[in-house]
């Protein structure tokens, strides 16, 4: 088992150092600058552009910048950003709490949703249950979330006056006052979020389970005269739920990531619209940073995965 | 002409036997508008008058909140650095100017005690120097008193090379000299009419402590951390700001303004983009005000309709034009397209710029697009009133462009689309990737269709458009279409800096890395005397003249093609009362803002 893990932890490595220089070369290769809000201003020479870019080390060659930039992370240093002027990882620290919360609270809502009517319907294939939940989970995941979220907006801000359309870390009142106020500003990108992550996790749980249920021992579990409830939470859920969990942890980076456009149409102060607002502005180091995380993300989830794999079921980790 | 009653005009005034106000207004029914009138009054041995304030609260605090939406979040609080206004609109919450401008481009003092003028002796008369007296008692918001030391560093500081201040362009040739605690004298190497440009206005005027900056200069700049949390003199003090998502400020007790500010605090919030912003404060009145709404018309006066706000216009001297390069875009001399060596092989036929000229309906662009936000023009100049022509004129005419065209001998092919000598009438028109951009580029399309014009569009997403990145072929200085269409703001009260980029010295070219402001690459004699003469002339009228003649043989040779002369629109609560200047940043004149009961 160690030895599987070691061997994992091997290759995830290399991945990683792959991974920084495919996503290094592609920003330094991308077209733009992060000044070219400076070109049409009358009052920045272009010396200052040039003084600004050497400053920056963006005039050196590539291998060089990528070795500076290598070496600075593995010192702990993100570098930082070119429009602020301020470092990386405090810029991402700021956003991390709003994307951890909405999105975060999104995927809960969308658990909380898709694993009772998945193991539902799948207990009851083809019933009107079934065939209701499908056509809505089909509906689900073919709206994308900038049509629900200006839905969303229109019926709940503009129409009814119930919520607030722009979510804002800067909460007036404490206490309960300030706890019911953020909630209050969260159920709409939640739910426009939770709602759709919903949608498709509820197939693939409908599915695993179903794959488990024709199984022949279930049938023993049910012919030894155990009640139908027993039967499918102790014996069908525990081993559908195994490829389920590892969706679960497959999908843990995107709670980190944060969601590019509900947080755009929100106004989330989130790692998303970071992500999209440094793209935009051409902020490299930032956008290498937010990038660079994601893929740690992904990696170590995919490493997570694999042992609980190995554990679940060890011929994995024999082979 | 004009200028023998003007200077008669001028007497009177010195002499009161006319009122101020009456000789603005004079002023203005001859076409010149009150920032001008004030410099000629200036210039002229009269005070410039200080703009009229709309103020009504008496006394400071008791207005709440102000909740601000900026669809594009300040990213850094250091004016000096600033990448765009954004981020100069952040600063100004805080730091201050001497003075700056409001909605009429009047001087409205801020820091300074006076408005320099050479009868109270501050200017001199030959516009080589100014001297400017601070406000006494004022305090940064540490406690530290502010004086001429600041005024001192913060132009040592932003004239450092190595400091990498985009405002050093301003302060780079200058030289500001401290007198006494409360007086500093700025000198100009050359005359300079327009003298209200270094500590002036939010764009590069703003004060920095020197107290806080002082280790901070030069190649150490990035690490002050006062770039993020800034102490200036202004009516709020800062309190939080995280990069593009949110500042924080609240009222300043100690502010040096009687009865200002009105609002107790103040946020103001990034993120998102200008349709949604025009909703939160026009429809459901979440936010007070909004930035920048650049939406089309008719989606504003839908959501006006039983809304709680309203869009508010600020006249500048913005101008949406259609750039013809004068260069050949498809022949490579030397490695380089676009090259002075070449004549582009259309336009050099003036009858065809003449004709493409008459094919932009700029009427129906105003109706279509911009609406309340568009006024149409035949001037590449149109602001401030005193410089704006009124020799020139445009007309959209299919006909008489197909006569033109007809009369130089360009005939419609077999395909319908006109030719000469072998060359088919073929354009390129690009523009940055932006929507009323783009229904512009259709309509312009369309006509030059039925005149047997064929367009072919292109769009480039802007931060590739507007970039100086040397490499990429698709920047707007490279210049590689026929024709292509933006804007570049008139950020000052003066066209000195606006129309420099024109001269035939500044063509930009592979030699200078593109860098060149002179883009059309249009070379006129006529045009950089008039220019260079305006630069040193210290008399205001024939000033005038001279950037008036610059204008109109841009129009004559259809250098450009003005399609609008564009106001600044914003959104407010109903009960606002937002003190907005074309000539000026947003939060320029917050400290007068307050909100009706």
């Amino acid at each position: 088992m160690s030895q599987y893990v070691l061997r994992r932890l091997m290759i995830a490595i290399p991945s990683l150092l792959g991974i920084s220089v495919v996503l290094f070369v592609v920003l330094a290769l991308a077209p733009g600058d992060p000044f070219s809000e400076l070109a049409t201003n009358p009052n920045v020479p272009p010396e200052v552009q040039a003084a600004l870019r050497a400053k920056f080390g963006l005039d050196d060659p590539i291998h060089l910048r990528y070795l500076h930039w290598l070496n600075a992370m593995l010192h702990g240093d993100w570098g930082f950003s070119f429009v602020s002027r301020m470092d990386v990882d405090t810029l991402i620290l700021q956003r991390l709490p709003a994307t951890l919360y909405v999105i975060g609270s999104a995927q809960i809502l969308a658990l909380l949703i898709a694993i009772p009517v998945g193991v539902y319907a799948a207990t009851k294939p083809y019933s009107l249950f079934d065939q209701i939940a499908n056509t809505l989970a089909f509906v689900g995941f073919s709206l994308p979330t900038f049509f629900t979220g200006i839905l969303f907006i229109l019926i709940f801000s503009v129409t009814l006056d119930w919520l607030p359309f722009v979510y804002t870390t800067d909460i007036k009142g404490t206490g309960i006052r300030w706890v019911l106020e953020m909630i209050r500003q969260a159920i709409m990108p939640v739910a426009v979020l939770g709602l759709f992550q919903a949608a498709s996790m509820t197939r693939f749980v409908r599915s695993a389970m179903l794959d488990v249920i024709r199984l022949d021992y279930v049938t023993t579990a049910r012919a030894k005269g155990l009640g139908q409830a027993k039967v499918i939470v102790k014996h069908v859920m525990r081993n559908a739920m195994i490829p389920v969990v590892t969706l679960i942890a497959l999908q843990m980076p995107a709670v980190f990531g944060g969601a590019i456009v509900t947080e755009q149409i929100f106004r989330i102060p989130g790692i998303g619209s970071l992500l999209i607002s440094s793209i935009l502005s051409n902020d490299t180091p930032v956008v290498m940073a937010v990038t660079f995380v994601f893929a740690c993300l992904v990696v170590l989830f995919n490493l997570i995965a694999d042992v609980l794999y190995g554990w679940l079921d060890p011929r994995i980790s024999l082979r | 002409m004009l200028d023998k009653e003007l200077r008669s005009m001028i007497g009177k005034v010195k002499d009161g036997r006319m009122d101020r106000r009456a000789f603005i207004k004079r002023m203005a029914a001859v076409g010149l508008t009150a920032p001008l009138a004030n410099q000629i009054l200036a210039l002229g041995g009269v005070a410039m008058a200080e703009g009229a304030s709309t103020y009504k609260p008496t006394k400071r605090g008791g207005g709440g909140a102000l909740k601000l939406l900026w669809w594009q979040g300040p990213t850094l609080l250091n004016p000096h650095f600033a990448t765009g206004t954004k981020d100069q609109d952040g600063s100004r919450l805080f730091y201050e100017p001497l003075a700056c401008w409001d909605p009429d481009g009047n001087m409205k003092l801020v820091l300074a005690a006076e408005i320099p003028s050479i009868q109270n002796g501050l200017l001199a008369a030959d516009g080589k120097s100014v001297t400017w007296k601070l406000k006494p008692g004022v305090k940064w918001h540490d406690g530290k008193p502010f004086s001429a030391d600041d005024l001192v560093f913060t132009w040592q500081y932003a004239k450092d090379p190595a400091t990498a201040a985009v405002t050093i362009a301003v302060y780079r040739d200058i030289t500001v000299e401290k007198i006494d605690d409360l007086t500093v004298k700025i000198t100009f190497p050359q005359p300079t009419p327009f003298w209200a440009d270094a500590f002036v206005g939010a764009g590069a005027g703003q004060i920095l402590p020197k107290h806080l900056f002082a280790d901070f200069i030069g190649s150490k700049s990035r690490e002050a951390p006062t770039n993020l949390s800034p102490v200036g003199t202004g009516p709020y003090k800062f309190v939080e700001f995280k990069p593009g998502d949110l500042i924080r400020g609240v009222i300043n007790p100690d502010y040096h303004m009687a009865n200002r500010p009105y609002f107790d605090s103040l946020e103001m919030k990034g993120g998102g983009d200008a349709v949604s912003a025009a909703r939160a404060v026009i429809q459901t009145g979440e936010y007070d005000f909004g930035w920048n709404i650049q939406v089309e018309d008719d989606v504003l006066l839908r959501l006006e309709k039983g809304g709680k706000g309203k869009t508010v216009y600020a006249v500048g001297g913005d101008t949406e034009f259609i750039a013809l390069n004068f260069t050949d875009p498809n022949v490579e001399v030397d490695g380089e397209r676009s090259s002075m060596k070449t004549k582009h092989p259309l336009f050099s036929d003036p009858a065809v710029r003449k004709a493409l000229s008459l094919l932009v309906d700029r009427e129906s662009v105003k109706k279509a697009i911009y609406g309340r936000a568009g006024r149409t023009t035949a001037n590449f100049l149109n602001g401030p009133e005193k410089f704006v022509s009124k020799n020139t004129s445009w007309e959209f005419s299919i006909e008489k462009a197909s006569k033109i065209l007809d009369d130089a001998g360009w005939k419609p092919g077999a395909d319908g689309i006109r030719e000469k000598d072998g060359k088919k009438l073929k354009l390129l028109y690009q523009t940055a990737i932006n929507g009323p951009r783009q229904k512009t580029q259709a309509i312009v399309k369309q006509a030059c269709q039925k005149a047997g014009v064929d367009v072919e569009l292109k769009s480039v997403v802007a931060s590739v458009f507007f970039s100086s990145d040397v490499a990429n072929p698709d920047t707007y200085p490279k210049f590689y279409a026929d024709i292509e269409m933006f804007q570049i703001p008139l950020s000052q009260p003066d066209p000195s800096q606006h129309m420099r980029r024109y001269l035939s010295t500044a063509v930009a070219t592979k030699e200078n890395k593109w860098q060149g402001t002179n883009f059309p690459r249009w070379v006129n004699k006529d045009y950089d005397a008039a220019i260079n003469a305006a630069d040193m002339e210290m008399d205001p009228v024939k000033r005038a003249a001279l950037y008036i003649k610059a204008n109109d043989l841009m129009w004559q040779d259809t250098v450009f093609i003005p399609v609008q002369h564009r106001l600044k629109v914003e959104a407010a609560a109903n009960n606002l009362r937002p003190v907005i200047s074309g000539w000026a940043n947003e939060t320029d004149n917050l400290f007068d803002w307050y909100r009706e009961e």
